[in-house]
This record gives C-alpha cells, structure tokens and sequence, in this order.
C-alpha cells in the first residue's frame, strides 16, 4: 500500500494520544513519510463515555511524500460507542474498522446517545459498509494481564496498548521503539517497572492476538518513502518554536525573555522554553495576557529579547501592548497559535481568522511584521527568521501558527546549525549625533532606531506613547511631525522586504490559474494540486509566508495569471488584503470546520473553479 | 567624585557626585501650577543623588495619567507606558536586568483601577522595584471623575449623585498582597518623603510608598486635614520603628491596643502611661494590618514605614538564581544536540 490514515479513538481517558503518539514514532523509525491529526476536546476529563469526552489521534502515513493526515480514514481503533459514533462517518467505505466490543455494553451505549436496543455492532449497513472486526479488547487486556497480580484500574489502563499491538501487527510495524519507550518511562523515570511490565505485555498480547486470531485476512505494508537522504526526527510545530526560539536567542547572543500566560494551543511554548533555561530562555508566566506582552516588551527596553506567545483571545487583550512597542520602536516578538474563533470558540480546533487581528488590531496607524509558518518543521525557521526581523527592524514582528501545526507532527530532516547566519545585534555605547543621542534618528538602510540599554552611560533618554518628535524623542503633538512619524513607522515596516526573498510558483506554472495559499494550508493546497496534476490539468500555486510586508514580486506574480485562487480556514481575510493591495480579483475557497482542508474536496473545488463553475 | 558602594559593600568604581539639575532634562514640566506632583518631583531629585547608584542605573517607569508624566522629567532612563500596566512592564525590566534600579511612579487611577490586577501580582512576587503611588483621591487627566480612592458619596463629573463605591485601602491592599515594604507619605513633606525614598531604595524587593498629593484643581484639599500645620499633629501619626505610637500637638496623645483594637488615648489621663501605648514594630504584619485600618476622623493617620519583611528574596534574583542552575547543571551546551532531540533516524 502507498498511504494508510489510521485514527486512534476513544475517551479522554483511554490515552489515545500517547497511543498515536508511539504508532508515529515507530513509522518515523521505519522511514515512512507521515502528518498527524491530534483530535482532542477542551474539557479535560469530560465524563466518561460521552461524545463530547472523545479524543482521537490520526496518522496518515506513506512510501511517498505527503503533507496531511489524510481525508478518508482507512482503518479506525474505536475503544467505545461514543468513539465509534463520532469517527465512523470518516472511515472509508470498505475501512478497517476495529470495536473494543466489551465497551459496547447497554450503559454505554445509552451515553453515547444510541437508541434502546440499537448497537451499531450489529448494524447491517455497517457491516456491508466496512471491515468491522468486534474484538473484546478489554477482556483480552485483563486475561494477558491476570498473572501479573496488579489491579484491574492499572490493567484496564493498558488497554491502549493492546490496540496499539494489534494496529503494529495489522501494518506490520516493530514493537522495538514502543518497548523502549515504555521502559524508559514508567521503568526509569517514574521508578514504576511493574506498569512498565504490563504495558509491554499487553502491546505484545495485541500483537500476538493479530498474528494468531486469524482475524484479520491480511497484513498491510506500507514501505519506506523516498526522503532526501539525511538525520531526521518528529517535530510538532510547538516544539519547533521552542527549539527555533533557543536556536535564536544562541544566534543573537543575547536572552530572550518568554512571557507568557496559559493559552490552548500555545501554552507548550511556556512549557518547552521553561526547560531551556541554560540556553539563555527566561520565562515568566505572567498574571494575564497583558502583563506577558509588557513584561516582554519590558525585557526589551531593558536590552533583552522579549517576547511573548498566544492565541487569537489572547491576541486580542495584547493589542494595546502591540501598539505601545511599535511606538517606542522596540523588538518584541509575538507569537499566535490561532485557534477556531471568534471569544472562546473551538481551543482545541485550528483556524485561519487571526490574518486581519494581526495586521490590523490596534489603535493608530500600528504597522508591524506579519509571519505565518507553512508546516510544523517551518515553525523552526519561522522563529529564528522573527527574531532576526525584529531586532533589524526595532519593531514587533507577530508570528502566525496554528493548532494544527501546532499539536500535528512530521518528519524533519535537521539542518546543520552551523549553516545559520548569527542574528547581529547592536547596543550602541556612544552619542549618534553633534547634538547627542537622538534615540530615533533612523538607520539609513532598515530605519530603525538604535537600541540603547540602560545602564549606557550617557545615553540616559525616555521613550513613551505619545507622539514622538522625529529624532529627538520628544513629546510632540505638532501635526506635521506625526504625519512624518506616521509615514516612517510604516516605512520601516516595508523596509524588512529588503530582506524578504522572492515568492516561488510551484505547479503548473505557465497555466493561467495561481493557487495562492499562507500558513498552515500549504501541505492541503500541495496535495490537492498534486491531485489534479495527476488528472492533467493543474494549475499554478504558490505560499506566503510574509504577510506584512508581502514579498515585493507579489504583485508581478498576481499580474501573470487570468485566475487566482485562495483556499483559506477563515471567511476569506488574505482575498481582502490582495484585492485592496492590488486591486487584483481573486476567487475564495473558504472553510471553517475546525481542521485543514480535505486534499480531495480542495481538488475538486479548484477544478471547479478551473473550469469556469462556482467556487 | 566619591566611591560607590556596592551590593557587596566593597568600594569598586567612583561615583560622580549629583545634584538635583543632574537628573533634570530639558523638557518643560506640564503640571498644573501648584500640583502636588512638583513636590514629590523635587524630593525624588533630591533623593536619587544619595542613594549611591549611577545616573545610568536608574528607570523611571510610568502608566497613564497626570503622575505618570514624571519619566519625561527625570534625567534618566525612561519608559511611560500604557494605562495600569507600568508594573507588568518594570516586572520585565528587572527580570531582564536586575542590576537596574527600576521606580515606577503613576496614580490612583492607573495603578489601583486598571491597574489593579498587575499591581497585587508585583507585590505578591516581591519584584524589586520602588513604587510611588500619588494618591489625589480623583482622575486629573480626565478631568475630574471619581478615583478608586475617591470617598464613598463624591461628585463628580461621572457621579453627579454621589459615587457607590468603598474606596480602596492602597496599605490593606499592600499588605494582603504580601508587599514586603509598604509606606505612606505626603507630597509636600519633602524631607519625610526623601527618608521614607531613601529606606525603600534600599530594601530588597518591593517598595509601596503611598504619597498623599494635592490635586489643586480636581480635588483640592482633599488632604489638607493632613496637611496643614495646625491640623497635622493630631490627623496624622508618624511611626518610628520600635518607639510608642505618639501623637498630638503636644505629643499628649497615643494609641493603646485594647483586645486586639486600637484606641486613642490621652497619656497621663485614666493612669494611661506611654508603657501601656502600642509600640510600632515595622517587621509585625498583625500590626501593620491594624495601623492600616487607622483613619480619620476616629484615628490619627500613619506616616511612615508601616511594614517591612526584609528576608524575602526579590523575583528578579529567584528567577536568576533559577537560571544559573539550570547553567550549572549543564555545563556544555549543544545546540545542534538541542534541535537533533531524543529520537533520530538516518535516511541514506
């Protein structure tokens, strides 16, 4: 087989996130290409059983390279009826589809919502429909544990692996790295070797249980993907923040401090960075959302690197601290995991709709630096790049991700830190001018001001949110100077695409339709173009990933083609900014389920498109 | 020139000897003439040439309104922010450099309304930072709406009918918020102020001094009870640490603890005797809580340090020391380690 999506499904509590965590580390050390889809809800221990307490985990994996976790699941471990329910519509039909039938009892069916007497075990439909294998996970579990004299609580918590050891004999994966795992974890670090023991016992009874059942027909494989050759290891996108971020405060030479305060999906950047402390990270977790961005900012004029991290509510309640750091010209990186909004919306779902918040939310004429990461692995450069931009450009520089690259996984092949140029950072010690120290007197190329510590002698001065006058510093309300400033600020902002490479058209590049794309879309608008290059005709496509400024090309590019296409998770926010920018029409696909886009849907809308119908 | 003292108490590098036009700029000040302002803006001038530290060493740190003009007007680093925020920002300041000798001066308004939350949080993790809040009782740069320190029935603009709300207590507030300095002083007692200045500079971790300033246009005298010559020495008590609490024009009058609850009494009268007065102990939080309570017109009100825990380490130190641990116990840092992580596989 080519590609295989499998999700993992079951209640909060089944650990169906490890589970899918251990199967894509496995398929990492086999070589398959892979994306994962962490499906989980915001309550943390919703009651047991209930649709809303369901957490799933998916894993397409692949012989070829691939840039999703699929759209149709072709094999389903549904631990319980309410997994069941919610994950069944998604299986292809003909999918693999395996119940833990002991959960499947009278009680259980009812929190599920299922009718009296209904079980869907039994369903005819669904058992012409798919593959169902009815295997009573939990009383296998018990049986191949009853030896070990632990309690049913912890042997009913190994049931996980179980599933996990039927799943590696189905794709016929090693039980190696799993085992080490196990070990590693409960045996050494939490001095628990007898949890450790059956964990291990119950991955291996699940996998024995595939071999000598003879339930299943067949075993599937899915061979190595062609990779560059290279070291490679898993990265979420919140892990390659953190890593990105220490990578930069190296590179800079100078400590970068991480306020933050607790946000779903950005909160694993306070809680990575807070363990990287001796590469230079200080982190504070600060009383709310606002104190994180003036504490940042705070570090900042203090000479340090401040930055923060959050998520669209989180955005929100910054906007002011935004504002205040563009004014007193100073770095501050901002970094925003978007979620589904608008208020509180879908936490755990991933979104789009932070574009214009980002651009635009705050008061004044505010520019600043815009990025968006395009893939869990670019969330690495992405960070050193916000670093570099804004201590060259004295300004807050805002990083969009996304919850699903932020919690979805891939294969990443390292780079060799000694190919990443150092991040130059000036603290000037002397006067800059015949009249002293003008603390905004502005660099000829990137038009910022420098950057003065305090504690340099002789370069006391004060900066603050009323208008400055040009140079000096000073308060000044005269009108004159703050259409100047006004004009500067946005000057400087436009000046970092100096430094902004070029847009690359990938694709069909001569055909008459450009897909454009930004941030965590890419790897649905690859696929789906991959799709219809397979069919024939295949248009253009091309990703952002500087938003404000846009690469200076963009305009040129957008001029070459009839049609352009832009897919976003949101109600079409970059389509604005390009038909205002360019006065350049553009066709929206847009979609806000809570997840990327389905690469067949994507096709087949871009081929509608393509062929003169409705978006 | 003189030597400057370190932390250390060695003499290391000389220090330029200051004086008050040292840390004057250039800018015209904006105050309204007569503002309290003034006064606490020539007592810090005053002051920071004592205190032994560079000129270079020092940032002013300022929220919204009136007070918060100040570091526009200090010779030294300077940061006005935004509205209730200054502490959250000098919080980041000292973590980033905790050499730096942070003042954060704004008003009722900025620092007890909006500002609340990020006060009560700076407080909490002793952020070595000194705070001057000039406490007028009202919103100047508003134009006159009742503060949260405003007295309960105030017109104003906003509260033609009398405003709803209790004020707010800064000291009990201070306290509660386990502030390991909290003072209280008034805007044209230049001397007192730079004594209460000079001991909070020197504290490790916060310092809370409450300055009750005029506001001559808003709010005029709303502190002159406390203020006037005539009236002071029976509103107004000044604490000195380890001595009874005394006050009156005659020095005739003391506050005795009867059952947990203060009293005024007169000494001499009722066989009162200074032994039976209530001896002020800076370092008692039961106490500081009680002269916290102590209002006009039943009580004289305290001048002074209220209360100081000088043990607690400031934030700023705990988080470096934090740091240099976590450097020592990785002595060799690899960053290509680092970013390779726990789990690799080769592709050929």
């Amino acid at each position: 087989m080519e590609s295989v999506a499998i999700r993992f499904c079951g209640d909060s509590g089944d650990g169906m996130q490890l589970t899918g965590g251990e199967f894509t580390n496995t398929t990492a050390a086999v070589g398959n290409d892979f994306a994962t889809f962490p499906d989980f809800p915001a309550e943390i221990r919703a009651p047991k059983g209930t649709t809303f307490g369901v957490s799933g985990f998916q894993i397409q994996f692949s012989s070829q390279r691939i840039h999703t976790p699929g759209d149709a699941i072709n094999a389903m471990v549904a631990m319980n009826p309410a997994a069941f329910k919610m994950n069944i519509a998604e299986v292809e039909p003909g999918g693999i589809v395996i119940a833990n039938e002991d959960e499947f009892t009278k009680v259980n069916l009812k929190k599920a919502g299922y009718a009296q007497d209904e079980n869907p075990l039994d369903d005819d439909e669904i058992n012409r429909r798919y593959q169902l294998y009815r295997v009573p996970i939990s009383r296998l579990t018990r049986e191949s544990l009853a030896e070990s004299g632990m309690g049913s609580k912890d042997i009913d918590r190994c049931r996980n692996m179980y599933a996990l050891g039927m799943a590696y004999w189905l794709y016929q994966r090693p039980l190696e790295n799993t085992i080490e795992h196990l070990e590693g974890y409960f045996r050494d670090k939490k001095g628990l070797p007898e949890v450790a023991e059956i964990n291990v016992r119950a991955l291996k009874a699940g996998y024995h249980f595939g071999e000598t059942a003879e339930m299943f027909p067949s075993q599937y494989t899915v061979p190595a993907a062609p990779m560059e050759s290279g070291l490679y290891r898993k990265i979420s996108g919140n892990e390659a923040l953190v890593l990105g971020y220490a990578a930069a405060s190296q590179l800079a030479g100078t400590e970068i401090v991480y306020a933050g305060y607790p946000i779903t999906p950005a909160s694993d950047l306070l809680h990575g960075l807070s363990n990287l402390k001796h590469y230079g990270v200080q982190t504070f977790q600060a009383e709310d959302e606002i104190a994180a961005i003036c504490a940042a900012i705070g570090a900042s004029f203090a000479g340090k690197i401040g930055m923060t991290g959050t998520s669209g509510p989180g955005l929100a309640l910054k906007g002011e601290g935004m504002g205040l750091a563009m004014m007193l010209e100073l770095p501050v990186v901002i970094v925003d995991v978007q979620r589904a909004g608008p208020a509180t919306g879908m936490p755990t779902k991933t979104e789009q709709a932070d574009l214009l918040q980002a651009m635009y939310g705050r008061s004044g004429e505010a520019p600043v630096i815009v990025l968006a990461a395009s893939s869990p692995s670019d969330c690495f450069d992405s960070a050193i790049e916000s670093v570099r931009l804004a201590v060259r450009h004295m300004c807050p520089v805002i990083l969009l991700t996304d919850g699903g690259m932020a919690n979805g996984a891939e294969p990443w092949r390292v780079p060799d830190m000694s190919t990443y140029e150092p991040i130059e950072i000036r603290h000037p010690t002397e006067p800059n001018s015949e009249d002293g120290f003008l603390p905004y007197l502005r660099d000829d190329e990137t038009l910022a001001r420098p950057w003065v510590r305090p504690g340099t002698p002789g370069l006391e001065h004060r900066v603050g949110g009323l208008e400055k006058e040009a140079d000096t510093g000073n308060v000044c309300y005269d009108g004159d100077n703050h259409d100047a400033m006004s004009r500067a600020r946005q000057a400087k902002i436009e000046a970092a695409q100096q430094v902004i490479p070029p847009i690359e058209v990938h694709g069909t590049v001569d055909s008459s339709t450009l897909v454009l794309g930004w941030g965590g879309t890419s790897g649905a608008i690859a696929s789906a173009v991959a799709v219809l290059e397979q069919e024939g005709e295949a248009p253009a496509f091309a990703h952002l990933r500087h938003m404000n400024p846009f690469p200076s090309d963009l305009g040129a590019v957008l001029e070459r083609y009839e049609t352009v296409i832009i897919p976003e998770i949101n109600m079409g926010q970059l389509s604005l900014l390009i038909r205002a920018r360019y006065l350049k029409d553009v066709i929206s696909i847009c979609e806000m389920k809570g997840r990327s886009f389905h690469t067949n849907e994507l096709a087949e809308r871009i081929r509608t498109i393509m062929n003169g119908g409705e978006a | 020139m003189t030597d400057q003292v370190s932390s250390d108490g060695s003499t290391t590098m000389e220090l330029p000897v200051y004086k008050a036009k040292d840390f004057t700029t250039d800018q015209d000040v904006r105050w309204c003439p007569g503002c309290g302002d003034y006064a606490v803006l020539a007592a810090v001038r005053k002051t920071l040439p004592k205190l032994g530290r560079r000129k270079e060493d020092y940032v002013f740190v300022s929220g919204i309104g009136c007070a918060a003009r100040f570091p526009y007007y200090m010779e030294t680093y300077g940061l006005h922010s935004i509205h209730g925020r200054a502490p959250a920002f000098a919080t980041g300041i000292k973590l980033a450099n905790p050499d730096l000798d942070v003042w954060l001066v704004s008003g009722d308004g900025d620092l007890l309304s909006i500002g609340g939350n990020h006060l009560i949080h700076s407080m909490r993790r002793n952020v070595g930072i000194n705070i001057i809040l000039l406490n007028n009782r009202i919103y100047g740069l508003t134009k006159g709406q009742y503060s949260p320190t405003s007295e309960q029935g105030k017109i104003t603009k906003s509260t033609p009918m009398g405003s709803l709300d209790t004020p707010i207590n800064p000291i009990a507030l201070a306290l509660a918020a386990e502030c390991t300095f909290v003072a209280r002083s008034l805007d044209i007692d230049a001397k007192f102020l730079g004594e209460i200045m000079t001991r909070g500079a020197a504290h490790q971790g916060m310092s809370f001094i409450e300055v009750y300033q005029d506001c001559n246009i808003f709010n005029h005298q709303a502190w002159f009870y406390a203020s006037q010559k005539e009236s002071r020495p029976q509103t107004t008590i000044v604490l000195e640490h380890g001595k009874p609490l005394i006050f009156g024009a005659d020095r005739e009058l003391g506050i005795r603890l009867n059952g947990g609850n203060p009293e005024v009494v007169k000494i001499g009268e009722n066989g009162v005797a200074e032994e039976d007065l209530m001896v002020h102990d800076e370092n008692s939080l039961v106490q500081a809580s009680v002269l916290a309570q102590m209002f006009q017109p039943a009580f004289p009100e305290p001048m002074g340090v209220i209360y100081v825990n000088p043990d607690r380490p400031s934030y700023e130190s705990a988080s470096h020391a934090q740091m240099q641990e976590a450097r020592d116990k990785h002595a060799e840092l690899d960053l290509q380690k680092l970013v390779n992580g726990r789990q690799t596989w080769t592709i050929d």
